[in-house]
């Protein structure tokens, strides 16, 4: 199991500095840089604006810069963000927890919707509760986050007046209070997130435990008087799931992208709104710190999926 | 007297072959038939593609006629859709915004296609360091984090491109290959599971053993054969690109305010959803519609060209 492991994190390595790469080419080939606009300004002498410039090393070669933001990168140097005048890893220190509590929150709630309803579509092809709940899915996959997110708003906050559409990292209130304040303003935001995927990894699962479902094994279980309940959990979904985790894994760089959407419509102070302020300010540390935050992210839950993978199917070696 | 004999039998079966003789495509369309609510979407689908096509020189209202005394108004009858913050006509602004909407998804949707095509088809029938150094790229692209990538090489290079070919083309360009240039991936792993399992075939083999060259045996042979889950991604993805398109308009780099894309009119109307609602709820819809009937249709079309299924 651990040589498995090991296997595997060696071959996310490459993935990781491959990405990063590509992430520093592009930047590097992009005309954007953070100090043209000291060049425009005239109360900063050109003198000055070049010093600057070599004390960053902006006007190296590619390599060079890539090499030594790659070494800084290990020794958790992330540079200096120059609109927020702060430390990115600080920066991004700050914003990562709330991103993560309502990206989790939201792929739990998808899981919830999904397995279930998945589960008992797919039993049950071409049923009257089946009809329906793809139908519901074929929408909810088709509604884009960003209009349900807007259509939330204008239901549960303008027109009812249940729910605040701006989240706030301070809500202030104590105890349990503080906690039912959180709650309240993460619902919109994990509902919008968790409800699309959901719709799309129900049409996973009741795929595949459809194709498990007629196979000659589950017909045996049958034949031998086994409890459907038995039959269902024990025989169809456990083999149905090897698939679902493939597909689940390749949909994270959706989910991430989702989770900016959402920050966005509804103001979360996470990752996803940092990238999009950092990217309207030219804030090239940053924008890089947190894309290749989010590519690590994607690459993790690949090494989890992989694991999980392993665990489900025991036909593949950890050789 | 073999020949005879042989003739008589056939006779019967050649009579029934003709009876069932159908096209690929017309089996395919016997069977996409069966699928009703994909067959209702089509026809949604094509009478949207109409409003958006004839719709313009019908309504003859500009796009861009500032009206302050009208505006933020509710649907009525000089304004059937109602109008925006600077009371400008909201239903000429979707007939063109959907034109920009539909065109980005199907120009798109080609580029995702070619490249995986060809990407897809150089892994399938290569072995060795081509087809893994391909499966390694294709696996590399699928966890690059495609939003924040999207995000970023719109904002570094549309003002490049504007310089060079004008702003609405610029942008349109940028958007589309961007877009696509993250969509390939999938379709290049579908063309080469196809590829590996069409080139060990007979009438592959057949065609090789005739003396048919690499490239005779992928276009004629191979590849034909491996269109029709092709044609399934290629409807998918065209709702794929609307979304991405009107996510990056939505999220304010996506095409500038002249441009009033689906996604462009969500990201105006989104400050005013207390007072003007129905213009959100108009772009949205239509973005929303379109997707929605795109999807069914790409399900209809996969019961189609799935020859497993017995419908």
């Amino acid at each position: 199991m651990s040589r498995y492991v090991v296997k595997r994190l060696l071959i996310a390595v490459p993935s990781i500095l491959g990405i990063s790469v590509i992430l520093f080419t592009v930047l590097a080939l992009a005309p954007g840089d953070p100090f043209s606009a000291l060049a425009t300004d005239p109360s900063i002498p050109p003198s000055v604006a070049a010093a600057l410039r070599a004390k960053f090393g902006l006007d190296d070669p590619i390599y060079l810069r890539y090499l030594r933001w790659l070494v800084a990168m290990l020794h958790g140097e992330w540079g200096f963000s120059f609109a927020s005048r702060m430390d990115v890893a600080t920066l991004i220190l700050q914003r990562l927890p709330t991103t993560l509590f309502v990206l989790g929150a939201s792929q739990v709630l998808a899981l919830i919707v999904a397995l279930p309803v998945g589960i008992y579509a797919g039993v049950r092809p071409y049923s009257l509760g089946d009809q329906i709940a793809s139908t519901l899915a074929l929408i909810g996959f088709s509604l884009p986050t960003f209009f349900t997110g807007l259509i939330f708003i204008l239901l549960f906050s303008i027109t009812l007046h249940w729910l605040p559409f701006v989240y706030s990292s301070d809500v202030g209130g104590t105890g349990l209070e503080w906690y039912w304040l959180h709650i309240r303003q993460a619902l919109m935001p994990v509902a919008v997130l968790g409800l699309f995927q959901g719709a799309t990894w129900t049409r996973f699962v009741r795929a595949a435990v459809l194709d498990v479902a007629r196979l000659d094994y589950v017909t045996t279980a049958r034949a031998k008087g086994l409890a459907e309940r038995v039959v269902v959990l024990k025989h169809i979904v456990r083999n149905a799931m090897i698939p679902v985790v493939t597909l689940i894994a390749l949909q994270m760089p959706v989910v991430f992208g989702g989770a900016i959407i959402t920050e966005q419509i509804f103001r979360v102070p996470g990752i996803g709104s940092l990238l999009i302020s950092a990217i309207l300010a030219n804030d090239t540390p940053v924008i890089m710190a947190v894309t290749f935050v989010f590519a690590c992210l994607v690459i993790l839950f690949n090494l989890i999926a992989d694991l999980l993978y392993g665990c489900l199917d025991p036909r593949i070696s950890y050789g | 007297m073999v020949d005879g004999a042989a003739a008589v039998d056939s006779a019967p079966f050649a009579a029934a072959a003709s009876v069932r003789r159908r096209t690929l495509g017309g089996e395919a369309w016997r069977r996409f038939r069966r699928h009703r609510l994909a067959v209702v979407s089509a026809v949604v689908l094509f009478l949207m593609i109409a409003a958006v096509a004839l719709g313009p020189f019908l309504w003859r209202v500009p796009i861009n006629d500032i009206d302050f005394a009208a505006h933020l108004q509710g649907p009525s009858l000089a304004h059937p859709l109602g109008t925006d913050d600077l009371g400008q006509d909201l239903l000429a602004r979707m007939l063109y915004g959907g034109r920009i909407s539909l065109a980005v998804g199907l120009a798109a949707m080609l580029v995702a296609i070619v490249a995986g095509t060809i990407i897809g088809a150089i892994a399938g029938v290569s072995r060795g360091a081509v087809d893994s150094g391909l499966v390694w790229l294709i696996d590399l692209f699928l966890s690059l984090p495609q939003l924040p990538l999207l995000l970023l090489l719109i904002y570094l290079f549309r003002d490049q491109l504007k310089a060079v070919v004008g702003a609405q083309i610029g942008m349109f360009l940028l958007i589309v290959i961007v877009i696509g240039g993250f969509r390939w991936m999938s379709v290049a792993r579908l063309v080469r599971a196809q590829f590996f399992s069409l080139r060990e075939k007979e009438f592959v083999e057949a065609a090789r053993a005739l003396g048919a060259s690499k490239l005779r045996q992928v276009v004629r042979h191979i590849l034909p054969n491996a269109l029709g889950p092709v044609i399934v991604a290629a409807t998918i993805e065209v709702a794929n690109a609307i979304i991405a398109e009107s996510t990056l308009s939505f999220l304010g780099l996506g095409f500038p305010p002249d441009v009033p894309s689906w996604g462009r009119l969500l990201y105006d109307a989104k400050d005013y959803l207390d007072i003007a609602p129905h213009w959100a709820l108009f772009a949205g819809g239509a973005i929303f519609l379109t997707v929605m009937t795109i999807n069914y249709i790409g399900d209809g079309l996969r019961d189609a060209f799935d020859p497993r299924k017995v419908i």
